[in-house]
């Protein structure tokens, strides 16, 4: 595009992702655009699996995957050790899935955001462990149905609510924590560069569909994206130094069906009353995110 | 420079001296002490290093594997359940050849929850890639530090220095401190081949499939194997610069026609000495093979060590439950690859701080010459057994 920036390559094509993965969308909206140069420490995942098997590796910036729930960790020890080589110019992001965030990595995570240390760590929530086969984690959604939380005659799938990661971050005095969704690029990209601007822990929590675990065409993940924050279900917030100082308005708010319909992971919650009294229960969360928000 | 000191305050004064950058740790006993005197000597300014100070062992692992991947000397310690919780990074850290250095201040594991000294703890992870050396007193505990660093960063492996829990890191005991210019003679500057740079940007930490992973390993093996010359190598450079001798694989204190050997590490070779001796002049020709170096197992040295010699008694302080004591059987196979016959007695000792005297080890060599065949578990309070049973 015309008066475009040269867009710095950073995961480059030729990976093994799904079609319409969005995890993959995500981290290229949020890395590309930062300018200056970085470390990526990644945890083990989807994202890990697709970008780096030996011989071929899509990143063109320096990299390491360690462990699965070790990477908060990981990126600390690099962080210090910028710090001993008094390479300030060079940062630090870190990424991990949903469970690896908010489930097994937490512990970590809560380390570095407690020390103060300088690292972006993203979040890419598809909202389940996709890269085992598509088991519930902290993060999967209520009534969803996983491989591990199946619909069956007397369960409708997760039975509880989303871990509230957000909050945690901020909980933690984290300076800058926002969620953003890959339906959103310009939205995603402004926040990265808005955590980018600061120094410290900072925390950016993506909503990155994916067609495989949640049951829809690949050439929908955008869309069904979309969605989700239009319902009302996903609030894109921006949270700096505790106070929210930004949110996505929504005038012309979507009912819950509209994103839910479209995904096999909820197609359960169609055919009995049981179901519907669900979709009712999922309503009522996105309602609660509205009156929150003040989306 | 000769000082008394605590052991730990000596491991850390040693640790100061190879200038790590980065530094992390999580508490535990007994390997405390050496972590809050290297924070001490930060707060001082007196050491230029970043302190992190971590929520979990697993995260102090983390981080020493950071750092070091992106070109600093990072240094850690740990004990017991922290080695354990450890281990999975341990592996990691190994597989991506990052030559991190850790303490392990050797104590007891659980259950039944014990802080006392054994070596179970490192037994546990001599399996991930790690060089293991184990230090038979304090002076000996600063110099295999200061060894370590040349030989992990020569080999481009992690290098793990054992140092038996409160019996040295609590011990105070004379020692010589190198001063920092020899020191800095010794240990060059860390300039690693391989790290974490925009400049020239790698992909560190690779998903290798079947296809691969088999020589990855492979290559570990090798050079972990490959490690012993290079341990050799600094032992001889150490000796040169400093005038003693330590570190090294095996070493042995042994009359030519011994007719009882023991083996062991660490710590309880000071008594077993003392029992060797008091042996020695009750006519019995008794001497001593110590191992320093468990990881790479040096078969070779110790099957061709003491040719003459028809038996040993392997003293240590852990074992693998449901086989036995883990040295021995070590032994016993590297004896056995080399047709090379002799008995080979295992002797369980000393398991969460359980005292071993010197009159325990001659007792045993009497029972051995007088056809013991072991396993030994020496000092069992039989009564207490008795009352309680096994199953």
């Amino acid at each position: 595009m015309p008066g475009e920036k040269l867009r710095l390559r950073v995961l480059t094509p030729g990976h093994r992702a799904c079609q319409g993965c969005g995890q993959a969308l995500g981290v290229r909206l949020a890395l590309e655009r930062v300018e200056v140069p970085f470390i990526v420490a990644n945890a083990t995942g989807c994202l890990e699996v697709f970008s780096t098997a030996y011989p071929y590796s899509s990143w063109a910036v320096p990299w390491i995957h360690s462990l699965f729930e070790n990477t908060a960790a990981v990126a600390s020890g690099i962080s210090a050790a910028l710090r001993a080589l008094g390479r300030g110019e060079v940062r630090v992001i870190a990424l991990g899935g949903d469970g690896g965030t908010a489930d097994i990595g937490l512990q970590a995570l809560s380390g570095m955001f407690e020390r103060g240390d300088d690292v972006l760590y993203i979040c890419y929530d598809n909202e389940a462990y996709m890269n085992t086969g598509v088991q519930r984690s902290g993060l999967t959604p209520p009534y969803a149905r996983t491989t591990t939380s199946p619909a069956g005659r007397v369960r409708l799938g997760n039975v509880r609510p989303k871990k509230d990661m957000l909050s945690i971050a901020v909980a933690h005095g984290v300076g800058y924590a926002a969620t953003a969704s890959i339906g959103y690029p310009k939205d995603l990209e402004r926040k990265v560069q808005k955590a980018m601007g600061r120094r410290g822990p900072r925390y950016l929590h993506i909503h990155a569909p994916c067609p495989l675990g949640w049951g829809f065409e690949p050439e929908k993940t955008v869309e069904i994206a979309q969605l989700a924050v239009q319902t009302g279900l996903f609030p894109l917030v921006e949270i700096e130094d505790g106070v929210v100082t930004g949110v996505r308005k929504l005038p012309k708010r979507l009912p819950v069906e509209e994103y839910l319909k479209h995904q096999s992971r909820f197609a359960h919650l169609f055919t009995s009353e049981e179901g519907r009294k669900a979709i009712a229960e999922i309503q009522a969360i996105a309602d609660a995110n509205v009156a929150r928000y003040g989306l | 420079m000769w000082t008394v000191l605590e052991g730990s305050v000596a491991i850390a004064e040693a640790v100061r001296r190879c200038r790590p950058r980065v530094i992390s740790a999580y508490p535990i006993t007994p390997q405390t002490h050496i972590v809050e005197h290297l924070a001490r000597l930060a707060a001082d300014g007196e050491l230029d290093a970043e302190v992190v100070n971590v929520e979990s062992e697993h995260s102090a692992a983390s981080v020493v594997l950071g750092a070091v991947a992106t070109g600093v000397r990072a240094y850690t310690a740990t004990s017991s359940q922290g080695l354990l919780l450890m281990a999975e990074v341990l592996y990691n850290i190994a597989g991506l050849r990052l030559p991190v250095v850790l303490t392990c201040a050797n104590r007891a594991v659980s259950s039944p929850i014990n802080i006392w000294n054994d070596h179970q703890d490192a037994m546990a992870v001599r399996d991930s890639g790690w060089i293991q050396l184990f230090a038979e007193d304090n002076q000996e505990a600063v110099d295999l530090h200061i060894q370590a660093y040349r030989i992990a960063e020569l080999t481009r492996l992690p290098v793990m220095v054992n140092v038996d829990g409160f019996v040295l890191t609590h011990a105070y005991e004379p020692v010589d401190l190198p001063d920092q210019e020899e020191v800095d003679a010794f240990l060059p500057p860390f300039e690693p081949k391989v790290r974490l740079d925009p400049d020239h940007p790698l992909t560190l930490g690779m998903l290798a499939e079947p296809h691969v992973y088999m020589e990855a390993r492979y290559a570990l093996n090798e050079a972990v194997l490959g490690s012993k010359e290079v341990i050799l190598q600094v032992q001889r450079e150490f000796q040169e610069r400093f005038g003693r001798s330590s570190g090294g694989l095996i070493s042995v204190d042994a009359p030519e026609d011994a007719e009882i050997v023991f083996v062991a590490m660490g710590s309880v070779l000071g008594t077993i000495r003392e029992a060797a001796e008091s042996l020695r002049h009750r006519g019995i020709r008794a001497g001593v093979l110590k191992v320093t170096c468990f990881r790479p197992f040096p078969g070779e040295a110790i099957a061709s060590a003491l040719r003459g010699t028809p038996r040993f008694i392997v003293l240590e302080k852990a074992l693998s439950m449901g086989s036995g004591g883990i040295l021995a059987n070590e032994m016993r196979a590297a004896f056995y690859e080399r047709d090379r016959r002799a008995e080979i007695i295992s002797v369980i000792a000393g398991l969460g701080g359980r005292d071993v005297t010197v009159a325990q080890i001659e007792e045993v060599a009497q029972a051995v010459l007088q056809g013991e065949r072991g396993p030994v578990f020496l000092g069992l309070d039989q009564r207490l057994l008795a009352r309680e049973g096994t199953s």
